[in-house]
């Protein structure tokens, strides 16, 4: 099973445009990296511009409007993620715990939906989209 | 101890109860660090659950050591100093076994030495070679594989396989005894056996994903969870022997296919062919993934290798946004070349699908008309389906009719076949590499048993690519 772990760090709300991690602090992260990937447990990591540099797109009174960030209402957001392939929920939660993160951070792991986690009639209409969407293009 | 290790003890199911502790990945490099020391498989792999057991008994009140690997490690080697102490048939080489153990632990600072968290990759690769040696059945290598290096639990191997328990746990003791009996070296090898050792290893990895992909036992088209543990040790593979080509062909190959698996099956579990998938639910991800992988196989100068070459295949697929835009005649290369460096007929025939689609169903025809006398494929369902298609492509619709009518009542008696299938699969072998139904297409002439099951494992493997696959 696929889970997200989401690095949260306290303070990037309100970080400057270009902010970047400190050398050794990523020297520390590249090895964790390494054990989760010569653990063949790691799919995919990036991480992510402070969200000065980013924008919010409200969809409030059904029109969307853009905000350009930093965004003054944020208290937590996001740093980077990881997205893990392991057995278990608890797997991904040791993993998690061997991160070397500092004070100010916290990894929220949550784990990703597939097809067969959804109730039958969401299941069903999915099925019923995937044909619409079939019988719109000329497969051969 | 199979089945009753740590693992075990926690109803050995794949779900959140497996592994409460979220320790059992860490099994197999315990195993591996053990094996250099001990020699032995059955001791390495008590000695590495103890020391699970241990962990489990004292972090909860010390906290989790700030660096659980190393601290593992320690307790497995003191673990494995007791037991061979306390052994009855205590011998001299015991004896230097036990001086050099404690001279190791003496030296092992551990708490202060980070880099012991993971300091064992060699060892893992050697207990990855002794797994899939050539002295082993084909199914005590998947087997010991799944339990020693994907840290599945014998109980999870049996229902993966639908073997009943014991047969796997036995295989497993059997499996270590032979390799303690033939004095099999922990090493990996050196070399000319390189190459031909690792095609043993690669062939376990992909059977091991195959029977996820394609189960040829019980009732389920997929098991997704056999596939995913193949690309896991295809990473950890990847990841011990980066300069492989091969090893890289081969993840990117299992993750580009795994891609497909959402788009196989209708609601009803009804199979879809790769044409007519919805390539929206083909998983980005995945192909993200095989794209890059097959491309370092291809850097590493390994592109003509056989699992880069399917690869390639696969990843002509991924690309195409729609059916519509498959680049067959890259397809037709492709198989060409798989035909020159791993003949088979049934790679042949995909190529006179793949050639077809790209220079016209009469060029096709002969390909596949020039296999009517491959005795292998006597039976093969596939082969009149094939001809059929192309045959009414050409317009002959008449004979072409017949023939796709033969192909579907084939493919009919292979559905009703299945639930009968699967029951007497319970009582047989833990691996079966052959497509359901195609058993009756071997007689014992047709070449020695190796032979044969190469066949069939191919005939097998095509049929995930071939015109009636997906």
């Amino acid at each position: 099973m696929r889970f997200m772990m989401l690095m949260i760090p306290k303070g990037y709300e309100s970080a400057a445009p270009g902010t970047m991690p400190e050398a050794d602090a990523v020297a520390a992260m590249m090895k964790y990296n390494e054990a989760l990937q010569n653990a063949g447990v790691l799919l995919a990591l990036d991480g992510l511009h402070p969200p000065s540099m980013g924008a919010r797109v409200h969809f409030a009174g059904g029109k969307p409007r853009v905000t350009d960030g930093p965004f003054a209402e944020a208290k937590e957001v996001l740093g980077g993620y990881w997205m893990i392939d392991v057995k278990s929920r608890e797997e991904a939660i040791a993993w998690a715990m061997r991160c070397p993160a500092s004070d100010e951070e916290i990894i929220e792991i949550r784990q990703v939906q597939e097809m067969a986690d959804f109730p039958e009639d969401v299941q069903q209409a999915a099925a019923g989209f995937d044909e619409m969407r079939q019988s719109a293009r000329d497969v051969p | 101890m199979d089945g009753n290790g740590l693992i075990g003890r926690h109803d050995g199911g794949r779900h959140p109860a497996h592994d409460r502790c979220g320790l059992a990945h860490r099994i197999p490099r315990l195993i591996a660090g053990l094996m250099r020391m001990v020699r032995d498989l059955g001791i390495a792999e008590e000695c590495a659950q103890d020391a699970l057991v241990a962990a489990l008994e004292h972090w909860p009140a010390s906290g989790v050591p700030d660096n659980p690997g190393a601290w593992l490690m320690a307790a497995a080697k003191r673990r494995a100093i007791d037991r061979l102490r306390r052994d009855q048939l205590l011998m001299r080489k015991h004896d230097a076994l036990v001086h050099a153990l404690e001279e190791a632990l003496e030296r092992t600072s551990f708490g202060a030495e980070a880099s012991l968290d993971d300091p064992f990759d060699d060892d893992l690769l050697r207990l990855v070679f002794v797994a899939c040696h050539p002295v082993l059945s084909t199914e005590a290598r998947v087997a010991l594989t799944l339990r020693l290096l994907g840290g599945l639990t014998t109980d999870e191997i049996a229902r993966a396989f639908l073997v009943p328990e014991p047969t796997i746990a036995q295989r497993i003791v059997r499996a270590k005894r032979s390799l303690a009996d033939k004095g099999v070296p922990f090493e990996v090898p050196g070399g000319d056996a390189l190459g031909e050792r690792l095609t043993s290893v690669l062939e376990v990895l992909y059977l091991i994903f195959n029977e996820g992909y394609a189960a040829t036992a019980g009732e389920d088209w997929m098991r997704p969870a056999l596939c995913e543990d193949a690309m896991r040790l295809g990473r950890v593979l990847a990841g011990l022997m980066p300069r492989e080509p091969e090893v890289h062909g081969l993840l990117a190959l299992m993750e580009l296919q795994a891609s497909r698996a959402q788009a196989r099956t209708d609601a009803d579990g009804t199979p879809v062919l790769l044409l007519d998938q919805n390539r929206a639910r083909w998983d980005r991800l995945l192909i993200g993934r095989g794209l890059a992988g097959l491309a370092r196989a291809e850097r590493l100068g390994g592109a003509h290798g056989p699992y880069a070459l399917q690869a390639a295949i696969a990843a002509c697929h991924a690309r195409a946004a729609t059916a519509d835009a498959t680049d067959w005649a890259r397809i037709a290369a492709l198989y060409g070349e798989l035909a020159r460096v791993a003949p088979s007929p049934v790679v042949e025939l995909n190529r006179a699908v793949a050639v077809a689609m790209a220079a016209g169903p009469q060029v096709g025809l002969d390909i596949a008309d020039a296999l009517q006398e491959t005795p292998a494929l006597a039976h093969y369902h596939l082969l009149p389906a094939v001809r059929g298609d192309l045959l009414a492509k050409l317009g002959r619709r008449r004979r072409g009719a017949q023939r796709v009518r033969a192909g579907r009542r084939a493919d009919a008696q292979r559905a009703r076949a299945r639930p009968a299938a699967a029951a007497r699969a319970r009582l047989r072998q833990l691996i079966r590499p052959r497509a359901p139904g195609q058993a009756a297409s071997f007689s014992d002439d047709e070449g020695s048993g190796d032979a044969r099951r190469r066949l069939q494992v191919q005939l097998r493997l095509g049929r995930a690519r071939a015109w009636g696959g997906n």
